[in-house]
């Protein structure tokens, strides 16, 4: 196998392969089918990649490395380490899950939506693997691109400004990313490639892990690239385009961007920026950490206040990555391990709510809390689930999220007593507005609206048991997560120290 | 040598074509044909070394293979908008043959500019390539505007030229060597000394006035905007990339060791385009006042390699010469199918004709400096020639948050494509032909090429 194909090309070919058949496809069920069945086929890849970690023995199974631009010492160099292998899963199990469960969804010219869609995923998957600076950077911006156009053609009423807003922030960080990632690059050592030609510097990794920077150096290089990543997230206080940009989503397209694309920001500070600048890291963490706990009560607080049921999610979920930025910051073995372990679950649980979302709003038309009441006697197994899942959200013992919350507040908690306490407000917070929510839109009685909707189909119940079989499958048993990170881990901690 | 002589013949020829030959269409086949020949000749002379011309030019042209590459480059940016806009040029006026005429004797000027080694090759090529664009810019000649802007156009011309003219003046007189070759320029230790420090002045503003850099741009909005469509795709393009190559060459080779004492003169002119560029483009409601102000902005990035002056900003330059030409060439190529030159002409565009929506598209998004196309390639190749240069890294910062704010303008466009519903009839579909939907194809397929393979085009300097 390694010497003909890879991992990392089927993980991002086959996205390409099924946009191209998409786009092709005259009919929506031709669009639609070859999406699910290529992303479902993608999911079989992910899974497998978890049986090949073994570097020593499957070495050429999880690098694809060519020459790009000699001259200029870049290559096309994606791979699959720890952390790429739990974000790419997470990819994988998205897309599928996301496409069956809005399967009912009329979409008009569906056969460019889940073009684009797949194109996304592409991208994502490229982020999550790139081992050479120009090769993510490409990524980076290529997950952009189509995300820019689903949410501005199939979005809601004021989804040109939203998502414009929300490209022009991500555009700007990631400019002064590049010109980051340029100074670093003009700075490293020549590189030899396979031929012999040699380059005065290079892109790769492993060279801009070498890095010799002065202190002062790194603490601006560190602003360029953390308001990239930070925009990402995002984290106050560049959240601003954020709940706007959930909100005018389709919401498939919100999924995504929740689920799975705020851990590109996540993703990013871990490899790209804690690595690559350790002392200026160790200079600020203390100020990201605070920015994070700030982000935290502040979003919770807001989400409380919300009378819009996708508002409050998408604030929620402000308050949950500031909580695992600060985990990522605060830059020890437990607190990284715990926040690792939470964007995988973070995405799934989620990817859960907006299900679910998603089933209220289409049955009702309305997404306003006030307006909905008694649900559960309508849909009793759709109460049910998303029940599972919003406990699963706040942290609750035997569900998935509760390990790597543990293990975060746990770091946090060595790292600073208060940052430790002022977060978790937050989680007191969080369940406050997530019962609320549930006591509000599922049970009293029942109205005009709620009467008659119908429960779950067939579709949505599979992925909402498949979600809640993760949810408690990983609470229960999370040690498989945890091992499959242990090492990237290891690796990011012990370069800062 | 070649490029040179072989266009002003082809010029020539254009001008009999006019005089005898009545049907319109052919014009342009037979001006295709010559500039087929004229790049093939470029080509052979680049990869030989050896001119078809041998004649006794005393030094005061250079050719490398540098600048031979620049002119490909621009030359077959020309074929391309032949290609793309030629039967627009036909719709222009009676005097077909004259317009490509002209064209050709502003190619000969891009082959002076692009080699020169005296200031005396660069004034007469500069002048070469003014005199056929005031004609041209005039040359619809019943519009109002368009007189008005031949007009402005000359004057503002005519004056740059003057001051072109005294900075020459003063800096042969300030040169010890009396001489014009611009690497006899001898400015001895320290300071430079006065005379060639004004005459130094006069060349940096008569040459940002050429390239509409700010603060003298102020003619650039209303030329473009009323000289024909199809000419102002020519103008805003590979005669500005010519006069930026020229613009480099004479400050490389005239004034590079001195380049402390002006590079901060250039930091001003830098972020003062950027600066009126990018910000009046936001404000505009045409497409073609827009894509004026955009060659402005266009314009101060391609101002870091004046102020970069390192091998990056030579492989930027002649990216962005490419890049730019081409997305911009395309873009005036839809433009002049458009009923309406408004933004809100645009709406809409993706349903008509999906292929023109999505070749827009691809051409504002290398505007923009999205990767994947070749206008990221060619903005990357800038800040890395900039940060590289070491010094004033303010600018680089500045440069890109410009970029940013490009995107609102250029995304404009894009909205009204794909995200809005057309009020009346986009697009003229008469026009619209089988050969001009190919040549957006491959207009495309070059930004793409370029964009993921950037060393098709910089390459060779390494070989």
């Amino acid at each position: 196998m390694g010497n003909y194909i890879t991992f990392p090309d089927l993980l991002i070919w086959l996205p390409l392969l099924a946009a191209a058949f998409s786009f092709i496809s005259k009919d929506e069920r031709g669009a639609k089918n070859s999406a699910i069945i290529f992303s479902l086929l993608i999911l079989g890849v992910s899974v497998a990649t978890l049986f090949f970690t073994n570097d020593t023995q499957y070495l050429s199974y999880n690098h694809v490395n060519y020459i790009w631009l000699k001259y200029m010492g870049a290559n096309y160099y994606v791979g699959l380490d720890g952390t790429g292998r739990l974000l790419t899963l997470l990819t994988a199990i998205g897309f599928p899950l996301i496409f069956i469960s809005t399967s009912n969804s009329k979409y008009e010219n569906p056969s460019r939506f889940y073009g684009l869609m797949m194109l996304t995923q592409a991208g994502l998957m490229g982020v999550f693997m790139a081992m050479d600076a120009l090769t993510f950077y490409f990524f980076w911006e290529l997950a952009l691109i189509p995300v820019y156009f689903l949410c501005s053609i199939w979005g809601g009423e004021k989804r040109i400004q939203a998502t414009f807003k929300f490209f022009v922030y991500t555009f700007a960080g990631s400019l002064l990313m590049l010109i980051g990632i340029i100074y670093v690059y003009l700075h490293t050592q020549g590189r030899t490639f396979g031929d012999g030609t040699t380059s005065a510097h290079s892109f790769a990794m492993s060279a801009f892990y070498t890095v010799q920077l002065s202190a002062s150096e790194q603490n601006w290089l560190f602003i360029l690239f953390f308001i990239a990543f930070a925009i990402k997230m995002p984290i106050f206080p560049f959240h601003t385009w954020q709940p706007e940009a959930y909100n005018q989503s389709p919401t498939s397209v919100t999924m995504v961007l929740s689920g799975i694309m705020v851990k590109m920001g996540l993703f990013g500070a871990m490899r790209w920026l804690i690595p690559v600048f350790p002392e200026a890291s160790a200079h600020f963490k203390q100020l990201i950490v605070i920015l994070s706990v700030i982000g935290i009560v502040y979003a919770s607080c807001i989400a409380m206040m919300q009378d819009n049921i996708k508002k409050l999610v998408a604030y929620s979920s402000i308050a949950h990555i500031g909580l695992m930025s600060a985990a990522i910051f605060s830059m020890n073995q437990i607190s990284v391990q715990g926040a690792m372990m939470q964007m995988f679950n973070h995405g799934i649980n989620i990817i859960g709510m907006w299900v679910v979302i998603d089933i209220i709003e289409r049955r009702t038309g309305v997404k306003k809390i006030s307006e909905l009441s008694g649900l559960a006697h309508s849909a009793p197994v759709l109460t049910i689930l998303f029940i599972v899942i919003a406990l699963a959200n706040i942290a609750l013992p035997l569900t998935n999220a509760f390990a790597g919350e543990f293990l975060m507040f746990s770091g946090l908690y060595n790292f600073s007593h208060w940052m430790a306490a002022v977060a978790g407000i937050g989680i007191i917070l969080s369940a406050v507005y997530t019962l609320n929510m549930i006591q509000k839109v599922f049970y009293g009685s029942v109205n005009s609206l709620t009467t008659d909707v119908k429960d779950v189909s067939w579709n949505e119940k599979l992925v909402l048991i498949i979600i809640v079989g993760i949810i408690f499958f990983v609470g229960i048993y999370p040690q498989p997560l945890i091992e499959l990170t242990k090492e990237a881990v290891n690796n990011m901690v012990v370069s800062v120290q | 040598m070649n490029a040179i002589i072989l266009s002003a013949i082809c010029g020539v020829i254009m001008m009999f074509c006019g005089a005898f030959i009545k049907n319109k269409s052919l014009h342009k086949y037979i001006a295709i044909a010559g500039l087929i020949a004229i790049i093939a000749a470029n080509i052979l002379e680049s990869a030989s070394g050896n001119s078809f011309f041998q004649f006794d030019i005393h030094d005061m042209l250079r050719m490398n293979s540098f600048n031979l590459f620049f002119i490909t480059i621009a030359f077959g940016s020309t074929l391309i908008y032949f290609l793309l806009s030629g039967s627009e040029i036909e719709k222009v006026g009676e005097h077909v043959g004259e317009y490509f005429a002209l064209i050709f004797f502003i190619l000969c000027g891009i082959g002076l500019v692009a080699t020169f080694n005296t200031l005396l090759m660069l004034f007469i090529g500069i002048e070469i390539i003014s005199i056929p664009l005031y004609i041209l810019t005039g040359s619809d000649k019943r519009n109002l505007k368009s007189n008005e802007a031949a007009l402005k156009y000359f004057l503002m011309g005519a004056f740059s030229t003057g001051i072109m003219l005294m900075g020459i003046a003063f800096i042969y007189g300030g040169n010890p060597n009396a001489s014009f070759y611009i690497d006899q320029i001898q400015v001895g230790m320290g300071n430079m000394p006065i005379m060639i420090a004004v005459g130094l002045l006069f060349l940096l503003i008569s040459m940002s006035f050429k390239v509409s850099a700010a603060p003298f741009h102020f003619w650039t909005p209303d030329v473009y905007d009323g000289a024909p469509t199809v000419f102002t795709s020519f103008m805003s393009t590979i005669v500005k990339v010519a006069g930026f190559f020229a613009f480099i060459r004479l400050f490389e080779y005239a004034f590079g060791q001195m380049q402390d004492q002006w590079q901060r003169l250039i930091v001003v002119i830098t972020i003062a385009t950027l600066l009126i560029g990018n910000i009046t483009a936001v404000f505009q409601q045409s497409v073609k006042r827009m894509l004026a102000y955009s060659s402005i902005a266009q314009a101060g990035f391609m101002l870091l390699a004046l102020f970069a002056l390192n091998d990056k900003a030579k492989e930027g330059l002649l990216l962005y010469s490419a890049a730019y030409c081409l997305a911009t060439i395309g873009l005036f190529g839809i433009l002049t199918k458009m009923e309406d030159y408004t933004i809100d002409g645009f709406n809409g565009l993706a349903k008509e004709q999906p292929l023109l929506g999505f070749a827009a598209t691809v051409f504002l998004l290398s505007l923009t400096g999205v990767p994947l196309t070749a206008g990221f390639q060619s903005k990357f190749f800038m800040l890395m020639a900039a940060v590289q240069n070491g010094q004033q890294f303010w600018l680089v910062i500045a440069a890109v948050l410009f970029a940013a704010i490009s995107a609102y303008y250029y995304f404009r466009v894009i909205q009204a494509i794909y995200f809005k519903d057309a009020a009346q009839k986009v697009i003229n579909d008469i026009s619209i032909t089988m050969r001009f939907k190919v040549m957006l194809t491959i207009i495309v397929a070059l930004i793409i090429i370029i964009g993921i393979y950037p060393e098709i085009i910089i390459g060779w300097m390494y070989r």
